[in-house]
């Protein structure tokens, strides 16, 4: 069922574990690129895609419920429990039921993609995630005819999430995709990082990513899906809609209404490195375009 | 003026003065206003060579546009928390707070240079962010009303001025750091709380100047 996209790029291009850990050199070569295409040398993109290290994907992420600031979730999302973990799977399915996360993903195979990553903050990452594509896994519960949309809510936990007690967000955080979008090939429910198990603050022990998306329609820590008819909530789409629509497709023409999407900071690439063009679809153009042919990605941003 | 009306604050006054804060102030006489400038040009200095080395995260550029306008922000409530602080306590700031506010300054400056310089980094961008973003332009309007307020943060210019017309330009302060508070709840995402202390803290603080003035003329 798998491998409907291959990658391409594979793990010999990704930063070796053993090389990460000497970030700093790792750092410099970066510089080095970054200057040369600064001088006009061209952007190659297998360049571009040179993935960030374990440290810069894990001690920079935006995960509310653990905090605010960048490194909060790193420090505070250790408290969360992912073992044993459930998800609920309900709405217009054939198998409704609570599963256990083993049970759900048994047999499914585990693929390694090397994602870009581009946050509506106008920051962004490459990514060597390891996951399942969201289509086995729907397949498995089996999607009902009339089914339009999937819903997905992250575990709410007071006691394990300190970043609860604030309303930055109408808890607890929701997401979704339209049937689609959640089946096309790109999309994963991401289990690993680097081959290694997802870190907490990253989304443990299971999370969706959508490379062309921007980050906070990627949710974590995923603790339900729901098959439903209609649009489901989303909760910064809810939060300000103006800001925030329910596709929030990279888009470096749409504009988010406080700052520009036409650039982006690549994280890892140090103070003096300015800002890279940000590509359409987060540069899976050739990918999803058609998903989207005949919208307005201006009026439905 | 009748006792009711100055009730809080004058209990508060009474109340803050029993600590006697006034006893530190023959000690901070010995201290040199210099200090301010050296402590403030030291901690730009330290955090840019943090951001420039990997000490600040791994995304260096806003990390350190931030850490210089929240800086910037604490010291323009800092100077104006001087008077207030030494009519309930007897403690006297008075001394320092004209370094403290070029240097406040000088914080708005690097967080604006760093915005335009190492983050944004083209003319036609930052032209852009000023007249399209809201939040962008009220900052940059803050920092162009604290612009004369460091140009005459000197005693030239106060004799040239005279006490009054200076006093008077120097409340556009109240407005920047007011201006510069927005800024900071505007630009954050959601509901959070960081930039509306500091807003609460600020009113506070100039709510206090209103009652006194409002005192005064009655």
């Amino acid at each position: 069922m798998a491998r409907r996209w291959t990658n391409d790029l594979s793990i010999a291009d990704a930063t070796p574990y053993a090389a990460y850990i000497n970030r700093r050199q790792i750092m410099a070569g970066a510089a080095g690129l970054v200057g040369a295409t600064a001088l006009g040398l061209g952007r190659a993109n297998a360049q571009e895609l040179v993935p960030n290290s374990w440290e810069e994907i894990t001690f920079y992420n935006n995960y509310y419920e653990f905090g605010t600031s960048k490194e909060d979730p790193a420090n505070n999302a250790g408290s969360l429990t992912t073992l044993p973990w459930t998800i609920e799977v309900d709405g217009l399915v054939d198998n409704p039921g609570t599963y256990d996360l083993t049970e759900l993903l048994d047999g499914l195979e585990v693929e390694e993609r090397i994602y870009r990553f581009r946050c509506v903050e106008a920051w962004s990452m490459v990514i060597p995630w390891n996951g399942i594509e969201l289509a086995d896994i729907l397949t498995r519960v089996g999607v009902q005819e009339g089914a339009n949309y999937v819903a997905f809510e992250t575990v709410m936990r007071p006691d394990e999430m300190p970043g609860l007690r604030y309303p930055v967000l109408d808890w607890p955080y929701r997401e979704g995709l339209r049937l689609d979008e959640a089946m096309h090939p790109l999309t994963i429910m991401a289990t690993g990082i680097y081959g290694r198990p997802i870190p907490n603050q990253n989304g443990a022990p299971i999370r969706l990513v959508v490379p062309w998306k921007y980050g906070f329609k990627s949710i974590k820590s995923i603790s339900r899906i729901t098959l439903t008819r209609d649009e489901p909530f989303a909760s910064w789409n809810r939060a300000n809609p103006r800001e925030y629509g329910f596709y929030s497709n990279v888009n470096p023409e749409v504009d988010h209404p406080r700052w520009s999407q036409a650039t982006e900071r690549r994280v890892g690439a140090g103070l003096f490195a300015g800002r890279q063009p940000t590509l359409m679809f987060n540069g899976y153009e050739t990918e999803v375009a058609s998903v989207y042919e005949g919208m307005d990605l201006a009026a439905y941003y | 003026m009748r006792p009711f009306t100055r009730g809080w604050i004058w209990r508060l006054t009474i109340e803050m003065r029993l600590l006697d804060l006034s006893r530190a102030n023959g000690a901070l006489r010995r201290v040199p206003t210099a200090a301010i400038y050296i402590v403030s040009a030291f901690w730009a200095a330290w955090l840019f060579y943090l951001a420039a080395t990997g000490g600040l995260g791994v995304e260096p550029i806003e990390a350190l546009e931030h850490r210089y306008g929240l800086l910037a922000l604490q010291m323009l409530i800092a100077v104006l928390a001087v008077t207030p602080l030494r009519q309930f306590t007897g403690l006297s700031l008075l001394r320092f707070r004209r370094a403290l506010g070029v240097s406040a300054f000088g914080f708005v400056l690097a967080h604006f240079l760093v915005w335009a310089i190492l983050d944004v980094g083209a003319w036609d961008a930052i032209v852009a962010d000023i007249i399209k973003r809201p939040y962008v332009t009220l900052g940059m309007v803050g920092f162009l009303l604290l612009i004369p307020l460091a140009l005459t943060s000197n005693d030239y210019a106060l004799q040239r001025l005279g006490v009054i017309r200076w006093r008077q330009l120097h409340r556009l302060g109240y407005v920047a750091t007011l201006f510069a508070a927005i800024h900071f709840i505007w630009l954050v995402k959601g509901l959070q709380f960081e930039p509306l202390i500091y807003t609460a803290l600020l009113l506070f603080l100039l709510s206090l100047r209103l009652r006194r003035r409002k005192s005064e003329t009655a």
